[in-house]
């Protein structure tokens, strides 16, 4: 193994003697790209923080062999690792958001790198970071040179971070979950630049995801780890088409399947005569809907000036009309800014409304009135994303799911202890542990906690926010299964918003999808899907990674350059009508001008 | 993180109120060992010695330490031991109480300053600030001056000083609480405004407030000793701290044992409190708790 960039053999981490990482061993060849692949606590970043040496001081420790350059890493000083981090090994973060510096130029934070480590300085130096900016294609340079962070979208951050980790021709990368933060379009972006890189420059790639997607996109070779251990380690391909532990298969049939194929184009629909979206399609089912929203609209001010004078409104949701049938569910999908979740926030109010009608099981909200505020609360229930945070971590779990029924008055004393028993056991959950604090439970087991909460009102319908967004993989499938069976036995309706397309796919029976704020796109989710008629809908679909090694190629990703309009718009904006096309019985499109 | 072991809940419960006692570190303890012993002896005061704090004894003027009166006599032969350790009691009352009236209201306040926002927050806050821009002792020194040197006006003027900064504590507290996804939750089911506030908030923001407690309660016994040294405080024959210093003062040259004793007490008390105030908060930090 002469030709390999990086050679790891027999690797061990322990954490103040408790070991973490049992025995790893790897070889990343020059030009090759290795996946790591695992979940939360599976020690793969423990892992590249043991081969950057920055494992915490006198806790962490490793032990075996990592042959870099014909040096064991493991020994080396801590003066000699310093010039090999960032010179010969870089690392490229998960966070573009906060691995950039906010108070200092974009090119001078570029400039320090390269000076660092390549000695250059003045117009030699300043020629240096353009070719890095331009290397990673961010448009006009000489002017982003110049500029803060805060301006950089994440996209643009995180290629900037991939240029500050390319900067000094290292011969190891290892990027740690580098496109997870980041949207599909963005990472499909990104991805692409890093592939086209690391040809040009012959870097080994040591990539580290948990998104099986991902490396079929990337790999050479893949490595999955479970629990510090290795449980496979083989060439993509191979590993693709006959995964050999139950544990890796789970992990590649967890990417979406149905978008997996190319999606069909489809010429542009005439629009319906009068344009507007017509009322009695939008719900699929029969009966009375659960919910409608019509022409919903949410601003938020933008201040500005010397005075703080309103100068502008972010139009975060504009004109969005939908409805959600008894035991359906639909998904808002869209990326970060698009305005899903804050439909789901202004239907309970928590975001504010300066538009529109919303009726749930017919009866319309009055956001001013407590009594019909009061209604809508018992009706309507949120899952958030992040389980852990939403709930109380000094309340017990039990006492969590009692107090909204407490609150409401749907049930007292044992009453109330048996419902709260069954809500657990309905969830997966040993009733027995009502008296457990949050954080004695894993994150999936916190989510059913939540959900049984929600549940606790006895709902009609629960807007899930991106409620399985933060879990992992395995877990993430056994939540929708709960969520599905539920919506079987209990006949609650779901507004499941989610830019994760393999949770949309399996759970909902119909999918809008949303582009700065309003809807370009809504129908039955296997139709949306395969025959997509808006062109955000096409792009967005091309994005998402393969399922499949053997598809690269089949299947190019519709790329465009940052942001085509802006959400902010002057006071006083109304946006035109919308027109509305028809594709299916119950599919509809909004055709562009 | 996923896959941890899941004990039983109530030994788990125990675990963790032990674990608290077991976080304490050497600094606290240290101080709470003092605290307890101070406020043992203020309440054991006529156990611990035979003399009265208050009684004349003319034969005896000045005397030095030892010779039956463990830390000598004052110039009206008064035993100093005895005073300093009624004089506890006055200290220990007043700052405690000073604190313990400063925390609730200024807690109350600055949450609901927090929570509510707008022109609540803004009024709210500008007379807090209004008041610490007074420096404290300026501050106790008018309002004794003015409602007269009781204890109980001596404990409001302590406290109306340390009010503004566990309003400022709590109402940051509250903020940052506020817009956290589990108080969305509250809101998302339907929970009134006091609810999250008085039921889930509040236990969030209290550690910090307990930490700022004790720092203060050092402030409010150094207050307390700086009227009585300026003579604010309670009325010569009471045996306050302060007022010890006051009347060591006058023999500092040749008897400065006089005014040494009760410095040293109050020194001791401060140190017990900041030391206490100061473990307290490293063991209270959010950055060290996430560590396990």
């Amino acid at each position: 193994m002469t030709d390999a960039a990086i050679s790891v053999r027999d690797l061990r981490v322990s954490f103040s003697g408790k070991e973490v990482v049992h025995g790893l061993s790897f070889d990343i060849p020059r030009g090759g790209t290795l996946a790591l692949v695992g979940e939360s606590g599976s020690g793969k970043s423990v892992t590249s923080l043991a081969i950057m040496g920055l494992l915490p001081q006198g806790i962490g420790r490793a032990t075996g062999e990592i042959t870099f350059g014909g040096r064991n890493l493991l020994g080396l000083s801590e003066r000699d690792m310093c010039r090999i981090r960032g010179g010969e090994i870089s690392m490229i973060f998960q966070e573009p958001m906060t691995s950039l510096n906010p108070v200092q130029r974009v090119g001078d934070q570029l400039a320090e790198v390269i000076r660092l480590h390549r000695g250059l300085s003045g117009a030699e130096l300043e020629e240096a970071v353009l070719e890095m900016m331009r290397k990673v294609r961010i448009p006009a340079p000489e002017k982003r040179l110049r500029q803060y962070p805060h301006t950089f979208s994440g996209g643009m951050r995180q290629r900037i971070m991939i240029a500050m980790a390319l900067a000094c021709s290292p011969s190891l990368i290892i990027a740690d979950e580098p496109t997870t933060a980041l949207d599909v379009t963005v990472q499909a972006q990104t991805l692409q630049l890093l592939k086209d890189l690391q040809q040009e420059t012959g870097a080994a790639v040591l990539f580290i995801t948990h998104d099986m997607g991902v490396v079929a996109e990337v790999a050479d070779e893949v490595l999955v780890m479970r629990h510090g251990k290795v449980i496979e380690h083989g060439a993509v391909h191979d590993v693709f088409s006959s995964p050999r532990d139950p544990y890796t298969a789970d992990l590649i049939r967890a990417a979406p399947t149905l978008a997996g194929a190319r999606p069909e184009a489809r010429p542009a629909p005439e629009p319906l005569p009068g344009g507007a979206l017509p009322a009695a399609a939008e719900a699929g089912g029969a009966g009375a809907p659960v919910l409608e929203v019509r022409d919903l609209k949410v601003r938020f001010p933008v201040h500005g000036g010397l005075l703080g004078r309103v100068q502008g409104n972010v139009h975060a949701v504009e004109n969005v009309s939908l409805s959600i049938a008894r035991g359906e569910t639909l998904g808002l999908v869209g990326e970060s800014g698009s305005g899903k979740s804050t439909i789901g926030k202004a239907i309970i109010d928590l975001a504010p409304r300066q538009g529109g009608e919303i009726r749930i099981a017919g009866q319309r909200i009055d956001y001013r009135d407590r009594a019909s505020l009061a209604a809508m609360r018992r009706k309507v229930q949120m899952i958030f994303q992040d389980p852990y945070g939403s709930l109380d971590a000094r309340q017990s779990v039990g006492s969590a799911i009692l107090e909204p029924m407490l609150v409401h008055g749907l049930a007292k004393g044992a009453e109330a202890q048996e419902r709260m028993a069954w809500l657990m056991e309905k969830v997966g959950l040993d009733p027995a542990r009502a008296g457990s604090l949050p954080h004695e439970f894993s994150g999936g087991q916190r989510q059913r906690i939540c959900i049984a909460r929600a549940l606790a009102m006895e709902p009609e319908l629960i807007i899930a926010d991106e409620a399985v967004s933060a879990l992992d993989v395995s877990i993430k499938g056994q939540i929708i299964d709960l969520m599905i069976g539920l919506q079987e036995e209990l006949g609650v309706s779901y507004l499941f918003v989610s830019h994760d397309m393999s949770a949309v796919e399996r759970i909902c029976d119909r999918v809008a999808v949303m582009y700065f704020g309003e809807i370009v796109e809504i129908g039955p989710t296997p139709e949306v899907i395969r025959q997509p008629g808006h062109p955000y809908t096409r792009r967005l679909l091309s994005a998402i990674p393969i399922t499949h090694p053997d598809q690269r190629g089949s299947r190019t990703p519709i790329l465009t350059e940052d942001k085509p309009t802006s959400p902010i718009k002057p006071v006083g904006f109304q946006s035109p009508p919308a027109q509305w096309g028809r594709l299916g019985s119950d599919h509809f499109v909004r055709c562009e001008a | 993180m996923t896959d941890m072991a899941h004990p039983p809940a109530a030994p788990a419960k125990r675990r963790a109120r032990l674990g608290l006692l077991r976080r304490l570190n050497l600094s606290t303890w240290i101080g709470l060992v003092i605290v307890v012993a101070l406020v043992l002896a203020a309440i054991f005061a006529p156990w611990l010695t035979e003399y009265s704090p208050s009684k004349q004894n003319i034969l005896h003027q000045l005397s030095p330490p030892g010779d039956g009166h463990l830390l000598g006599t004052d110039q009206y032969g008064r035993d100093i031991w005895a005073r300093l350790l009624y004089g506890a009691r006055y200290s220990l009352t007043i700052g405690i109480l000073a604190i313990v009236a400063a925390m609730i209201v200024g807690t109350f306040l600055g949450m609901i300053a927090g929570f509510l926002g707008g022109r609540t927050d803004i009024v709210l806050m500008q007379v807090m600030d209004v008041i610490l821009a007074f420096p404290a002792l300026i501050l106790g020194l008018a309002l004794v001056a003015l409602i007269g040197a009781t204890m109980g006006n001596i404990i409001i003027a302590i406290a109306f000083t340390a009010t503004p900064a566990f309003a400022r504590i709590a109402r940051a507290g509250v903020m940052t609480q506020r817009d956290r996804e589990y108080a969305q939750a509250c809101r998302a089911l339907g929970f009134s405004g006091p609810r999250i506030l008085f039921r889930h908030i509040m236990p969030a923001i209290l550690p910090e407030v307990m930490v700022m407690s004790s720092l203060w309660m050092a402030t409010a016994v150094r207050t307390e000793a700086s009227l009585a040294f300026i003579g604010l405080g309670l009325a010569p024959p009471t045996p306050t701290w302060g007022g010890m210093v006051r009347e060591g003062y006058d023999n500092i040259l040749s008897s400065f044992h006089l005014a040494l004793a009760p410095s040293i007490a109050i020194l001791l008390l401060v140190l017990a409190f900041n030391l206490i105030g100061d473990g307290l908060r490293d063991v209270v930090d959010p950055r060290l708790k996430d560590a396990s």
